[in-house]
């Protein structure tokens, strides 16, 4: 990687649109994705002529049984356009800003669409969690017959164990997304819950709690992403996307330690290399860090350098993670209060920081005044790490 | 901005909505490649087997026939002590399809002695047979195990059939 | 305005062979990483910024498979990703960010292993839409296909004939080459006898199936330089996506392919590409979609003279597939469009477009020494 010096073009973010994220939506993965994209165009002022290209994420192609989905969820949107469909698993739906990010700041693209679908309800039978039965190495890991969640339980627990972190301090995650969702239009698992409530819930697979864990829900989100001469003509107020960041780490995930996300910190420090931003605990105002589990917004705030290794609870714990508080996560209400439809999950958190930063997230806008911003998302057999670090 | 309404439905409306169903036939007959080709006889004999890394000295378990982290092929196989330390545990009431289990069992991940740093080790993931309550009080969180082996085995993960505490700390 | 250019190094392969059981994919894309990066002495863990990979998770038998991408190519701890679509896409971005001035060098995977997909027409019908087209459930999945050849057929005014001459004539330049076990010296007439299986197609017109993985190695000017006195120069990409379903599609021409070809000559700054090409490689995972776009590409006006005196053969003035492709070397899937860049690279004596068209996405590449 070069410094950032060497990037000339620099790349805004001019408008967004997010459906309902639902249990079950009666729309087609086609029709969440055009109506996503349309929201995005209004904001933008833009029509669909206007785009010169488009860039599309999804998760796995066995949620909609579509083989090779991205071609089907796009037609109303692509119209023989440039257009790719890139996968990082859960962490492709802050990638997908990512990979906008070069189609602009290549200089080949000046107006482009970013759209993430989900619709994961048309997985019915038993349940969605059995697309993830596939996910695993076919022959030393499948025998074992093991669900998604044992992993992250194990995650769970290794960083608990490593950092001396309790449940009920976990919990407390939970409990702040979930009602900071109550202010979200889209949300579909907003609610006024207490730790106990955490506590008591369904256990899945210990330390894994069902009020741990989000939502599977159905959703698209879409945003619009210029170069700075479309975002001076298009709005006063452009976004910019001044950092990205990706990384993967080893396939073998019983074979590194689960307690620290080494992953996202090289992601993070590409982001902020870009940005250049040297001390991330002072320079990032407001931050989405991925949280499809409670302990993993804890877990992803101490990879981002958000805080100190092992310190994200505590600093929860103190308050300063609330909107009114100095590090407000997760305004938006996050997976656990708005939803999870996974790839569509992850732009929702990348256009909650671009409304932050306009300041037009009405009832959600954080107390303090907010220049920089970041989104993130992770995925795969916990390797992945994806950032955005957008500026004002 | 425009107010474009999507249809949020209940399972109810669901099952009474036109719906098209399919269910698609995916199936694949997959080479195991030479390293688990490797791994696999090992286990069928009760041996755990690793490839070393000449660089970092790395014993990758699940073998690989490169080191990911230095780039280089590897070509030497050491047989792994069946001994090790538990790296993390949990107690799972589900399976794969979000089935509830009976009795609930543990599982978690085994990192085994003799390479390896405070990041890097070789490791496998399988059951360990201990109780629940040893997992919630996280009492088994770096407790030395040892894999109990199945007496017919046929060269499969599940040749081991759990890792047992060897000793408490 | 434009200063970064964009210059292939150098690639590597394995495979090539109806089925390559002795290994698994992650054995063969290492192999073909471990020769692209020796033939430039480049360590990947040091001298390689991002990874990208391109494959899709029903060919792969594994849900998520972006998980497998980075061990095998050196990317661990590093910026890897999956483009879902075929390998020439997948080098497009690899362009683009080497473009923005943040990477200098980039790696770039795709490979296929269709020997162990059993249920392949199955997953081939997955593609379909759900809803509107998988339940007609047609007796072949090649029926959208056929459908296709047919009314590009009627477009162009061609015969079977006609592809009979571009299948003999590909056939044989396999012949030539080091990656093609299904090269032979097929005949038209011994093509004309064969019974069709679905509309026009016949057994020749269907690309036999392969195992093999690609690796490529790209670079910024300057590194491309220190790498190797003979880059592949990449001065135009374009990339589209037509509809979906078939009904709203122009069956008898590729617009993907026009409009991604219209955006690559434009970089390329080729007026008359026609004229100005001096070579093609084509997408051939059917025969008569090689002919489809060289015509798509507006390179020809009518199809039926190049094809029938020879310009579109080895020794004419604009050679489609000089050393075979995918009915000669079989189609190992994603990595059919980097198998067209490989034999681009071979051969390169001046400019040539590299196209691959896999479901309604096309890639087209300007590459020139």
């Amino acid at each position: 990687m070069r410094p950032n010096i060497n990037v000339k073009n620099r790349v805004a973010v001019v408008g967004a649109g997010l459906t309902l994220f639902r249990r079950r939506l009666m729309e087609t993965p086609q029709e969440l994705s055009w109506i996503a994209a349309r929201q995005a165009l209004d904001q933008a002022g833009l029509d669909f002529n206007d785009i010169d290209c488009v860039v599309s994420g999804s998760a796995p192609d066995a949620f909609d049984g579509v083989h090779m989905k991205g071609e089907y969820y796009v037609e109303g949107v692509a119209n023989g356009k440039p257009h790719v469909r890139v996968f990082v698993g859960g962490g492709t739906g802050v990638f997908v800003p990512v990979a906008a990010w070069w189609h602009v700041a290549s200089g080949l693209c000046r107006k482009v669409l970013v759209l993430a679908e989900e619709k994961m309800s048309s997985a019915s039978r038993p349940h969605p969690q059995a697309v993830f039965k596939h996910i695993w190495d076919p022959l030393v890991e499948k025998p074992l017959n093991p669900n998604l969640i044992w992993i992250f339980a194990m995650e769970m627990h290794r960083y608990m164990y490593r950092c001396g972190v309790r449940k009920e301090d976990i919990a407390l995650v939970s409990v702040k997304n979930k009602r900071n969702a109550l202010d979200h239009p889209s949300a579909q698992a907003a609610a006024k819950i207490t730790v106990d409530d955490v506590l008591n819930s369904e256990m899945l697979v210990y330390p894994v709690n069902r009020l741990d864990v989000s939502p599977v829900s159905d959703g698209a989100g879409a945003m619009v992403m210029v170069s700075e001469e479309w975002a001076n003509r298009l709005t006063d107020n452009p976004i910019w996307v001044e950092g990205v960041g990706f990384n993967l780490d080893s396939t073998n995930w019983t074979n590194r330690d689960l307690g620290y996300p080494v992953y996202l910190k090289r992601a993070a420090e590409m982001a902020y290399r870009l940005a250049g931003i040297e001390n991330p605990m002072k320079e990032i105002d407001v931050a989405e860090p991925y949280d499809p589990f409670d302990y993993k917004e804890l877990h992803h705030m101490e990879g981002l350098g958000l805080c100190p290794p092992c310190k994200a609870a505590e600093v929860t714990k103190e308050g300063l993670t609330q909107r009114d508080g100095d590090l407000p996560t997760s305004p938006s209400g996050g997976l656990l209060g708005v939803g999870n439809p996974i790839a569509a999950a992850g732009i929702m958190k990348a256009i909650e920081i671009f409304w932050q930063l306009r300041g037009e997230a009405g009832a959600r806008q954080v107390k303090k005044d907010v220049v920089t911003g970041l989104a993130q998302a992770w995925g795969d057999l916990m390797q992945v790490g994806t950032v955005v670090v957008m500026r004002r | 901005m425009t107010d474009f309404k999507v249809t949020p439905l209940s399972e109810d409306s669901f099952r009474n909505a036109i719906r098209e169903s399919t269910s698609p036939r995916a199936v694949y007959d997959m080479a195991p490649g030479e390293a688990y080709t490797k791994f696999f006889e090992g286990l069928r004999e009760g041996k755990i087997l690793g490839t070393k890394c000449p660089s970092c000295g790395l014993v990758h378990v699940p073998p690989k026939v490169y080191c990911q982290y230095c780039y280089l092929p590897l070509t030497q196989w050491v047989e792994v002590k069946d001994e090790g330390f538990v790296e993390t545990a949990v107690v799972v009431y589900i399976a794969a399809e979000r089935e509830r289990l009976e009795k609930p069992e543990v599982v978690g991940v085994i990192r085994l002695e003799g390479s390896g740093d405070r990041y890097r080790y070789p490791g496998l993931m399988h059951r360990i047979c201990t109780e629940p309550e040893e997992v919630k009080s996280s009492r088994i969180m770096g407790v030395k195990v040892k894999a109990r082996w199945a007496t017919e085995r046929k060269g499969s993960i599940n040749d081991i059939e759990c890792f047992e505490v060897v000793s408490w700390k | 305005m434009d200063p970064i250019r964009v210059g292939i190094v150098s690639y590597g392969f394995s495979g090539f062979s109806p089925s390559v059981p002795s290994k698994s994919f992650r054995e063969m894309v290492f192999e073909a990483a471990s020769k692209a990066y020796a033939k430039v002495g480049l360590n990947p863990r040091t001298d390689v910024d991002a990874f990208v990979s391109c494959k899709e998770d029903f060919w792969e038998g594994i849900s998520i498979t972006d998980e497998f991408a980075p061990d095998q190519l050196g990317g661990a701890l590093k910026p890897v990703f999956t483009v879902t679509g075929d390998g020439l896409l997948g080098i497009i971005n690899a362009y683009m960010m080497i473009k923005t001035g943040a990477f200098d060098v980039i790696a770039v995977e795709a490979h296929g292993k269709p020997s162990e997909v059993m249920s392949y027409g199955d997953i081939e019908r997955m593609a379909q839409d759900p809803i509107y087209l998988r339940p007609l459930a047609f007796p072949s999945y090649h029926t959208v296909k056929a459908l296709e050849a047919r009314a590009f057929m009627k477009y162009s005014n061609l015969t079977r004939e006609d592809l009979g001459i571009y299948v003999s004539q590909s056939k044989r330049n396999g012949l030539l080459s080091n990656r093609a076990p299904h090269a032979s010296s097929l005949t038209v007439d011994s093509y004309l006898s064969e019974r069709e299986l679905v509309g026009p197609l016949s057994h020749s017109d269907l690309a036999p199936r392969s195992d093999a993985a690609l690796v490529f190695v790209l670079a910024s000017e300057g590194r491309a330089r220190e790498l190797t006195d003979s880059p592949t120069w990449i001065t135009g990409v374009g990339w589209a996506t037509d509809y979906h379903t078939p009904s709203y599609r122009e069956l008898g021409r590729d617009i993907a392919t026009k409009n991604a070809s219209e955006m690559a000559f434009r970089q390329a700054g080729l007026g008359d590409p026609g004229k100005q090409l001096a070579f093609v490689e084509a997408d051939e995972r059917y025969s008569f979609m090689a002919l489809m776009e060289v015509s798509s590409m507006g390179l020809v006006k009518d199809l039926r003279q190049p094809l029938r005196s020879g310009d579109l053969s080895r020794d004419g003035s604009l050679p489609v597939n000089r050393r075979g492709g995918a009915l000669s070397e079989g189609l190992p899937l994603e990595a059919h469009g980097l198998a067209r860049l490989a034999s681009a690279c071979d051969l390169l004596d001046g400019t040539g477009a590299v196209v691959s068209n896999m479901g309604n996405t096309s890639a087209v590449l300007v590459v020139r020494p």
